[in-house]
């Protein structure tokens, strides 16, 4: 609750709509105490006073009333009405989109046409056909305006219900016994309750504003009863001769409506679980980089490496919090070269790979240390314009889920002459012939045909070749592969390494291959780095690394994974749980989990070393007897 | 084929399906009557002895996901019967079915109601399916608790204070509350990190031996399968092509998918080899093939595969397989 106040206020808008809303709430809650004239004694020698009068502050109307008496009982109506009328069709509108979403088929199809039909009337006609039927009246008026509001709430409602009632919560309510009344009253209405609030937030004002409308006309408050509405009504004819008599009212209807329109688009925006991680700010077009100063060109960087980061840090600053996703990991890549990065989530290997070419989202990322040189060039102090360059030309990126990556209204051909023409003047039909090749190099059959459909029209197999097309397609040095086969089918994941494996040799690609799956290193990958809490644990040639791990972590992560081949068996698990990167503890990350662990490895930092005996760094102590 | 799964033990088994199929209509158009059928399941018969785990595994599209709804009573079979130890259940009622199987999802932290407090997950079972009053429950909620080694001021938590294990073990004790004779484990490790994934499937092996549990294992992975299962299904174009020992059927694969299966599982040692398939797209599920589904993709096609569907038969050693030309060893 604390934590929505804080958002709601960081909106400037909306705290002064809160303020300005709640000091016309407290004028009508204390309008029975305060010392006001009887709103309806009349007094026809005092009609249309100006207002500063001596005994009316703000004036008396067409019949000696008293407009400020007036005005802040027809406030208390007008709200009291308004907010009846919005809570009413809250009700019965989220009751019948709750009902429509969860049930589905022929239920919601009947539903929702009804709900279409009332939508097709013009409202004021339809609330003003209610009235008639009912017989004017303040009740009456309130019940149309519920009634013509329902639709609102019934389809924002049923959106909301149809999304949640596919989600695996309501079966495992339904196995647990629960009754459909239960799965909707005790399941489904907290998890849409904030949708409601927000519904109701953004029409409260003009529910208000269409009762004021219906008294206006007539049909709403009855006299004497003063209501904003009413009250604008009865001074309409007087409107060039006594201005006041309507301003009054006016002003009123306008704070009430502005003040809670602010209000509650801030609750809106403080309900919504997307601006409270801060999704919806714009991330900038680069990482931020703030470094102190660039790194020399230290270490002696072999002309061999094509891609070479070197002690590269990246962090995420959340609030009060930092995260350190990357913390100090360097990594080299040659021409024709496989690299894997692997580990488990969150051991910053993805982040790693996105530093690289700078799209790590900012905020709340930025790179803290370190330098990217491809070819020498430090890319963390390019500019924008360098970087944009360099993307998808010389550095590509293959992602774990081609339906992501690739636009579904464009099609294939269009998506992949795009990504050439971003980089080089190329005439359409050259494009054209080079995506072609392109597609049939990645073994699509039917590519020609192939090149017109979208990718909705593809398997998933389908569309990651689409996806490694596109990212060769401009002739990459280095193509970073973030988890490229993890949502394939082991059939079609073999296909698409073998696809990958056989283009690095043909083109000479650097490949960064990063994944948690040792198999898929084994058959893929020359060298191999083991990431855990942020840092390199261990690196080496991944034949012998994976023959004979000597770090702790890397032998029982392989020993926890079950391999085709060796029957039924127990698994070795490690306990506990990787770190969080926001409270990592002092010395070795991995001590807690460890068996092996000294007093000496909780404290201090642990180097990564080179082996005496073995090609392989390792971070640790107590190394495991490789030699 | 109806009896062809057969186990070679005469007692009553925990879970038996017969011709159990689901056939899904698509309407197709917004104004016709005419609708399309789309064969999900075709019938498929299993037993399942008391105290075993079989293992289902197949990729995206084969069926696997519908064949556990429709055991567990979330989905209504289009045909065929369920047996739980004996006794029918022609109800899809998941009430009915609660009490006797229950479902271990994929997603552990969707399958938690986001709005809810653990104890309050927890005591849903207890209450809707055994009428436990508040007094009784709350033991019998620490002592399932305990036996995942989940501590008991989780309790009190909400499900996204929870890392995907914990999230997980809390959905195998909410499935344990029911006290089920059978637990249907969909994907239960596929969204969890490596590390992670050996701590459940060994708690889960550990469930089974103290609540004396039957499981059917779904999964796509052929290594987490082989590991926990002592029979194995293989499912294709939703229906059985191979059933077998869990030692064997990866080892001397009969049917030519699942060997294809095996050969694509990425292996420590083993050299980068793409099956030798044209394509490795399923048929198209609104026009099925004639005969066997997996003859397109079949280097031992034949004109028989394509004309005649083949039935579940016995290879020897308790392993079947639905081929017209199995593999010799």
């Amino acid at each position: 609750m604390i934590a929505f106040l804080k958002l709601l206020f960081r909106n400037k808008l909306a705290a002064g709509g809160l303020i300005l809303f709640g000091l016309v709430v407290v004028l009508a809650v204390l309008t029975p105490i305060l010392p006001l004239a009887n709103p309806d004694a009349t007094a026809t020698g005092d009609r249309f006073q100006p207002p500063f009068s001596p005994d009316h502050v703000m004036g008396t109307d067409h019949l000696g009333r008293d407009l400020l008496s007036r005005l802040l009982w027809g406030t208390r109506l007008s709200l009291a009405v308004g907010f009846v009328a919005a809570l009413l069709a809250a009700f019965l509108g989220s009751a019948i989109g709750i009902v429509a979403g969860y049930f589905g088929q022929r239920t919601d199809n009947i539903i929702m046409r009804l709900v279409d039909m009332l939508m097709a009337f013009p409202y004021i006609l339809l609330a003003l056909a209610i009235v008639a039927a009912l017989g004017p009246g303040l009740v009456n008026a309130m019940i149309a305006v519920a009634a013509v509001n329902i639709p609102f709430f019934a389809r924002n409602i049923r959106g909301v219900t149809v999304s949640l009632a596919r989600r695996e919560f309501v079966d495992a309510a339904r196995l647990a016994g629960m009754g459909h009344l239960r799965i909707i009253v005790f399941e489904l209405l907290p998890n849409v309750a904030p949708v409601i609030v927000i519904a109701m937030s953004t029409t409260v004002g003009w529910m208000i504003l269409e009762t004021a409308g219906l008294s206006f006309l007539g049909l709403g408050s009855q006299p004497p009863q003063a209501d904003l509405g009413s009250m604008l009504g009865e001074a309409r004819s007087a409107m060039i001769t006594s201005p006041h008599t309507s301003i009054v009212p006016g002003i009123m209807i306008f704070v009430i409506v502005m003040s809670i329109n602010l209000l509650g688009d801030g609750v809106r925006d403080a309900l919504d679980p997307r601006l409270r991680s801060g999704a919806l700010t714009r991330p900038s077009a680069a990482t931020l980089v703030d470094r102190g100063r660039a790194p020399a060109q230290d270490e002696a960087p072999s002309d061999q490496d094509l891609l070479s980061i070197q002690n590269l840090s990246t962090e995420f600053r959340v609030g009060r919090r930092c995260y350190r996703a990357v913390r100090e990991v360097s990594l080299q890549a040659r021409a024709g070269e496989c690299l894997g990065v692997i580990g488990e989530s969150g051991s910053g290997k993805s982040v790693t790979a996105l530093s690289v070419m700078g799209l790590v989202a900012s905020p709340p990322g930025v790179i803290t240390g370190g330098a990217v040189r491809l070819r020498g060039e430090d890319l963390l102090g390019a500019d924008y314009e360098r970087l944009r360059s360099l993307r998808g030309d010389k550095v590509a990126y293959i992602f774990q889920d081609p339906l992501s990556t690739l636009h579904p209204l464009y099609r294939v051909s269009d998506q992949l002459i795009e990504a050439i023409q971003a980089h080089h003047a190329m005439p359409k039909a050259q494009a054209r012939r080079r995506a072609l090749e392109l597609l049939e190099a990645v073994q699509i059959p039917n590519a020609e045909s192939r090149l017109s459909s979208f990718p909705h029209e593809m398997s998933g197999g389908m569309r990651q070749r689409v996806s490694i097309a596109m990212a060769l397609i401009n002739d990459p040095d280095v193509v970073i592969a973030d988890e490229p086969t993890t949502a394939l089918d082991v059939t079609v994941q073999a296909q698409v390494l073998a696809i990958l494996d056989d283009l690095r040799r043909k083109r000479d690609l650097a490949i960064i291959f990063i994944t948690h799956d040792f198999g898929l290193v084994a058959q893929l990958c020359d060298r191999v780095a083991v990431m855990y809490a942020g840092q390199i644990v261990e690196e080496g040639p991944a034949k012998d690394l994976l023959e004979r791990p000597a770090h702790p972590y890397t032998k029982r992560l392989m020993a926890c994974v079950p391999e085709l081949g060796q029957g039924r068996r127990q698994l070795e698990a490690i306990a506990g749980l990787p770190p969080a990167v926001d409270q990592l503890p002092d010395g070795c990350a991995f001590a807690p989990r460890c068996d092996k662990a000294q007093p000496s490895c909780k404290t201090g930092l642990v180097a990564l070393r080179q082996n005496v005996d073995l090609p392989r760094k390792v971070r640790c102590h107590f190394p495991e007897e490789v030699a | 084929m109806s009896n062809a799964v057969q186990h070679n033990s005469s007692a009553t088994p925990a879970l038996k399906i017969e011709r159990l199929s689901k056939t899904f209509e698509l309407a197709s158009g917004l104004l016709s009557r005419k609708t399309t059928a789309v064969r999900a399941v075709r019938p498929v018969s299993l037993e399942v002895q008391k105290g075993e785990t079989l293992g289902l595994v197949g990729e995206s599209g084969c069926g696997k996901s519908t064949l556990a709804r429709m055991l567990v009573g979330l989905l209504p079979p289009t045909t065929g019967q369920i047996e739980i130890e004996g006794k029918a259940l022609d109800t899809a009622n998941p009430a009915a079915f609660g009490r006797l199987i229950q479902y271990v999802f994929q997603d552990p932290i969707s399958s938690l109601n986001p709005r809810k407090s653990i104890r309050q997950i927890m005591a849903t079972p207890l209450k809707r399916l055994h009428g436990m009053d508040k007094a009784t429950r709350e033991p019998r909620i620490r002592e399932i608790f305990a036996s995942v080694n989940l501590r008991e001021e989780f309790l009190d938590r909400y499900p996204h204070e929870f890392s995907g294990g914990q999230a997980q073990r809390i959905g195998i004790a909410r499935a344990l509350a029911a006290s089920p004779r059978i637990m249907i484990l969909d994907e239960p490790v596929s969204a969890l990190d490596v590390s992670v994934q050996a701590q459940v499937l060994n708690l889960l092996s550990d469930l089974k031996q103290q609540y004396d549990l039957t499981y059917v294992f779904i999964t796509h992975d052929l290594a987490v399968v082989e590991a926990v299962s002592d029979r194995i299904v293989v499912l294709y174009f939703g229906a059985v092509v191979e059933v077998g020992p869990a030692e064997n059927i990866f080892k001397m694969p009969r049917h030519p998918y699942t060997k294809l299966l095996a050969d694509s599982a990425p292996v420590v040692g083993r050299p980068l080899a793409a099956p030798d398939t044209s394509h490795a797209e399923l048929p198209d599920p609104l026009n099925p093939p004639a005969g066997c589904a997996f003859a397109s993709r079949c280097p031992r096609a034949t004109a028989l595969c394509e004309n005649s569907e083949p039935h579940l038969r016995s290879m020897g050693d308790d392993q079947f397989a639905a081929c017209h030309h199995p593999l010799e060893d």
